[in-house]
């Protein structure tokens, strides 16, 4: 009799076990709804109150505007002048700049280090190979932008003659450098993850070493490869600290790379300490938030799948 | 004369030489050009430390780590930023890691891993890990703040004065324990998946329930990756500014953090308003160096950390 009640009571401890288990599994689920819910929550006015679309509407945020009569019309992000401004095209473009020289520096040199560590790589080298990214991918954003802020941008305006210190190029650098580590490990996780058979069997058919990378791992490991990029892209796009001490943060359109440019996350940043609660500039700086999550989600997703389909494709031919 | 048989040996024989040599060759490129990836990397990040260090080393004794701010921050040291940091990565870990350890338990013991439910809960993991650190402070800002600490205040406080409802540290920790909670997930269940099944079986044929296995097996044997994913998250959360900025963080305090509810300072915070905002840069300029040497000392010596203890999690596996 006695037996059977500690049988009763443990199993009564188990469920409300496996209960308490199961619900801090849900955090992650649950913190990822509560987070675009409560950004978009705050950017909702801009769609419903008419006084909000005076200021910041959708047309008002990607159209040409005529602020002041007779003057010509443009983008303009200027959103504590008199006449409030909240064209977004000139942080897009800001973004993209700083996004784009960061992989112009991350994807070489990070797809290179890949091939590298799992092509030829003795394993002694490799085990200076890995840490050292792994270092790299430790040093805190801040840091990073300060390096940029303190040390490069000096360093880049000297060499090349620049009229602004803090420029697209001197943020992209830098922001490269916290990307590479993606890059790396993704682009080198794919390589790494083709069957030791297939290697065998192409050597034994009296291909050279380079022939059964160049032929066979790197075009099975290319969508890898290619989802490392991409949520490399994604990172940059995201990344607010480094961008916000070393890109100078002015709002301008223009084609070079060599301008000072303002990016979405850097312009939150900056400006959300000081801005007025339930203002139309704290609504914009919410959706501007808001475009950031969905923009990442994306790109997580659609990374994320072709891995997942990867991992399947290479097991399967295992 | 050569006969047609020997003409065809011959002729093999050059093909195969200049085979060879053709694959020599094209190996040349691609290898040096990888190992230039390689090279540049490693001097990008010499390049980074070793200014860091001699900029920084100089401004290091006892007394800069022990004594507050002087002067405007021109002077004195940096105590209470490494306090609040300490402080807020400690309340972080209380925070995520039991939520971490046992989201990766109920992966990996209590779901297949093709259910649907489990990939739902990978998605979003995956997710949360991709998410942008500005957001999270803005999340923070809307949901903790804005919502938690406003609706604690309307209903336990009346007045004007806010309690919660405004930045404070243990928002800002809380914060960084959702942006963190990936890290410690990933690693715990890497650790999971390289405990032996037969201690489980051998647990479960002594009359072990699944849940006494969890306690006494599963957890201890899972041990090394829950402290690895604990100290990654330590020195991801000291490091990340974007997401305490408007959480909790204040570039001067005359006094330090105790109550939950108050500000605090912090390192990396305390970096980027001394870089951007110092109305004389020359002049803090040191004491800027040796914060940022603190701050690089402090993630590295924990990353270090974590790599060895995964290192020898990872012999343990290769021998079981």
């Amino acid at each position: 009799m006695e037996e059977y009640k500690f049988k009763k009571k443990s199993r009564a401890l188990e469920f409300l076990g496996k209960k308490f288990i199961a619900l801090n599994a849900f955090v992650a689920m649950i913190a990822v709804l509560l987070i675009f819910v409560f950004i978009f929550k705050e950017s909702i006015p801009i769609f419903t109150n008419s006084e909000m679309q005076e200021e910041a509407s959708l047309h008002k945020m990607t159209f040409k505007q005529e602020y002041y009569e007779g003057r010509d019309a443009k983008w303009s992000w200027q959103p504590n002048s008199d006449v409030p401004k909240y064209s977004l095209l000139p942080l897009f473009i800001g973004t993209l700049k700083a996004a784009i020289i960061a992989m112009l520096i991350a994807v070489p040199l990070g797809v290179g280090a890949a091939i590298y560590s799992s092509e030829f790589a003795s394993k002694h080298s490799r085990e200076i190979i890995k840490p050292a990214i792994e270092l790299l991918a430790g040093i805190p954003s801040v840091v990073l932008g300060f390096f940029a802020l303190m040390i490069l941008a000096t360093a880049l305006q000297k060499t090349l003659g620049l009229t602004f210190r803090l420029n697209a190029t001197n943020a992209g650098i830098a922001l490269g450098c916290a990307v590479i580590p993606i890059i790396f490990s993704i682009a080198e996780d794919a390589l790494t993850s083709v069957p030791r058979s297939l290697r065998e069997a192409a050597l034994a058919l009296g291909a050279s070493h380079w022939q059964v990378s160049f032929t066979m791992v790197l075009p099975a490991a290319l969508p890898g490869i290619a989802a490392g990029i991409v949520l490399g892209f994604g990172r940059a796009i995201g990344e607010t600290m480094i961008v916000l001490m070393a890109s100078g943060n002015a709002a301008i359109i223009s084609g070079s790379l060599t301008d000072s440019v303002r990016t979405f996350s850097a312009t939150i940043a900056a400006e959300l300490g000081e801005v007025v609660f339930g203002s139309a500039h704290y609504n914009v700086l919410f959706f501007i938030g808001t475009l950031l999550f969905i923009f990442t989600f994306m790109i997580n997703l659609g990374g994320e799948f072709v891995l997942a389909k990867l991992k399947i494709k290479i097991q399967g031919e295992n | 004369m050569k006969t047609a048989a020997e003409k065809e040996i011959t002729s093999t024989a050059i093909d195969s030489i200049s085979y060879k040599f053709k694959t020599k060759s094209s190996d040349f490129i691609p290898r040096s050009l990888t190992l230039l990836a390689v090279l540049i990397i490693i001097a990008i990040l010499a390049v980074i430390i070793i200014n860091i260090v001699l900029e920084g080393i100089g401004t290091i004794s006892w007394g800069f780590l022990t004594q507050p701010p002087q002067n405007g921050m021109e002077s004195g040291g940096i105590f209470p930023a490494i306090f609040g940091t300490v402080t807020l990565v400690m309340l972080m870990t209380i925070a995520v890691v039991p939520i971490g350890v046992l989201s990766a338990i109920y992966l990996h013991e209590y779901t297949s891993p093709n259910s649907k439910i489990t990939r739902l809960i990978k998605i979003a993991i995956n997710n949360l890990a991709g998410v942008p650190s500005i957001v999270f402070g803005l999340f923070g800002l809307g949901f903790f703040i804005g919502f938690i600490g406003t609706g604690i205040d309307s209903v336990f406080f009346e007045g004007s004065h806010p309690v919660w409802g405004q930045p404070a540290i243990i928002w800002a920790a809380l914060t960084l324990s959702i942006l963190t909670l990936p890290v410690v997930i990933i690693s715990t269940e890497e650790a999971l998946r390289t405990i032996p099944p037969e201690l489980k079986d051998a647990s479960y044929a002594l009359g072990a329930t699944k849940l006494q296995t969890i306690i006494r097996i599963i957890i201890p044997q899972a041990m090394p990756g829950i402290l690895t994913g604990a100290i990654l998250s330590i020195s991801r959360g000291a490091g990340e500014v974007a997401p305490i900025m408007f959480t909790g963080a204040a570039y001067y305090l005359p006094y330090l953090p105790v109550k939950l509810n108050d500000q605090f300072m912090e390192l990396g915070y305390h970096i980027y308003v001394m870089a951007t905002q110092s109305p004389d840069v020359e002049k803090t300029k040191p004491i800027l160096f040796g914060t940022v040497l603190v701050l690089l000392v402090l993630t590295f010596m924990l990353n270090f950390t974590a790599i060895y203890i995964r290192s020898k999690m990872r012999r343990r596996r290769i021998s079981a």
